[in-house]
């Protein structure tokens, strides 16, 4: 398998083999993402991170990633100190820092930006968001969280909760999770349900995932990946607050749980999961937050060729 | 007396049974422009067999047919003919290539091809029956009931 000079752009461009391989090389990176071992695999190397949009938690564990690994970072955070708010084209911009740099990683409000940066950058981009489009490194460190917490992916029961319509990387996740053979169940008001292609992808791929309105039965479940509903959704700002106070995550719902249980978030929260929840084991999401440093890491040392 | 609305031709490329309505369209696909030497002749909503059809016909020019093939995301029952002194020396029906470059403006407004990058819209063929289509950049796949109002 060769991941040397490949583009990260969306979870579809991969293979259910090649996103076991990129999980398995981040498995073995994890000690040095928790800084218990120290590394110098990418000494030398460059990594450039333009975002155009604001970031916490996807800029930070990239720059974590490349300099765990003894790599260098250059880049911006907004782009209003760079040329773009001088009517510079993104085409421009991504030629202008490829000649600076080994590998480029971007976000960017607009759709399909990390697909037209593939075409112009000789150097591998990687995709940290394009708008409401891809995010395969949140896929990517969602599955690895997911396989490290419970033990596999396959045939357990993941229910997705929240707003399933609007977000684009929950779409991806459910393609991922299907292509894995795990049980879903799309948790969410009418309004924001899973549209239609998601669920018919999953089918096609032999998983029929099961639709419901409210969380009710969690006995059986294993994963409670939560996903914030946004107030601009609902033109009825009461309507909003009946929405996202019945998909609250909370120590009552969670009674019934089984104690192997993980409640995952892809963050920011509002207030889609209790405070008074982040103390129990349930609560996997700020273990999910580090694990995006040993999977950027991985996939860093892969497209650069450093690891095969 | 049976009048004939359109001659004939000699030698060119005529497009035949487009969905009634679109010639103008089709034309605009193939890049045809005003200032075109080729004598153009173009009918709408003319009887035929089948029901209503546009034809255009173009004079001293032989269509290449992955360019025609363009048209058939408007007018998928076309056929083209190449004329030569009279005869029809070739009869195709246009097929849809795989991938559409430059012809449809992606609905999504915050798809990166409705920016001032300088590329052109680029769709990928999910499906030829029913077609459907979807966006390389973005991914989103157009309502095809509103296909037409997206021709660039």
């Amino acid at each position: 398998m060769n991941f040397k000079g490949r583009d990260i752009v969306s979870i579809r461009d991969f293979t259910k083999e090649e996103i076991i391989h990129i999980l398995n090389v981040a498995e073995k990176m994890f000690p040095i993402a928790k800084g218990e071992e120290k590394s110098e695999l990418l000494h030398g190397y460059i990594m450039a991170s333009l975002f155009f949009e604001p970031s916490t938690r996807t800029r930070l564990s990239f720059e974590a990633a490349m300099k765990r690994l003894g790599g260098s970072v250059i880049g911006f955070a907004q782009p209003g100190t760079t040329s773009v708010m001088k009517g510079e084209t993104l085409a421009d911009t991504i030629r202008t820092a490829e000649s600076y740099c080994d590998v480029i990683v971007m976000r960017h409000p607009m759709e399909g930006s990390a697909r037209m940066a593939a075409e112009f950058a000789s150097v591998p981009i990687i995709n940290g968001g394009d708008g409401a489009g891809h995010h395969p490194t949140q896929c990517l460190l969602d599955l690895f969280t997911i396989r490290k917490e419970i033990g596999s992916i396959e045939g357990k029961k993941i229910a997705l909760v929240g707003d399933l319509k609007y977000g684009r990387t929950v779409h991806s996740l459910a393609y991922a999770l299907a292509l894995f053979k795990a049980e879903m169940i799309f948790i969410a008001p009418e309004q924001l349900q899973m549209p239609k292609e998601v669920v018919d992808e999953c089918m096609k791929l032999g998983v029929e995932p099961e639709i419901a309105n409210d969380i009710t039965n969690i006995e059986d479940i294993d994963v409670l990946y939560v996903t914030r509903i946004q107030k601009e959704r609902f033109p009825d700002p009461e309507e909003y607050n009946k929405v996202a106070g019945s998909y609250r995550i909370d120590m009552n719902l969670l009674k019934n749980a089984k104690d192997e249980l993980i409640v995952m978030h892809p963050l920011p929260r509002v207030d889609e999961i209790s405070p008074e929840v982040d103390k129990t084991k349930h609560a996997a999401y700020f273990r999910q937050t580090f694990n995006g440093v040993p999977v950027r890491m991985a996939l860093l040392a892969l497209v650069l060729g450093v690891v095969k | 007396m049976k009048e004939l609305k359109v001659q004939p031709i000699k030698d060119g490329t005529v497009i035949d049974h487009i969905t009634p309505g679109n010639a103008l369209k089709v034309l605009k696909i193939l890049g045809i422009k005003e200032g075109a030497n080729s004598v153009i002749s173009i009918a709408m909503n003319v009887a035929g067999k089948r029901g209503r059809k546009d034809i255009v016909k173009i004079e001293n020019r032989e269509l290449d047919s992955k360019e025609v093939d363009k048209i058939a995301l408007i007018a998928p029952d076309a056929t083209i003919n190449i004329i030569r002194d009279y005869e029809v020396v070739e009869k195709h029906r246009v097929s849809i290539p795989d991938e559409i470059v430059g012809i449809v403006r992606c609905p999504n407004p915050n798809c990166i091809t409705n920016s001032r990058e300088p590329i052109k819209s680029k769709f990928v063929v999910v499906s030829r029956k029913p077609l459907k289509i979807r966006c390389y950049y973005c991914g989103r796949e157009p309502d095809m009931e509103k296909i037409e109002s997206m021709i660039e």
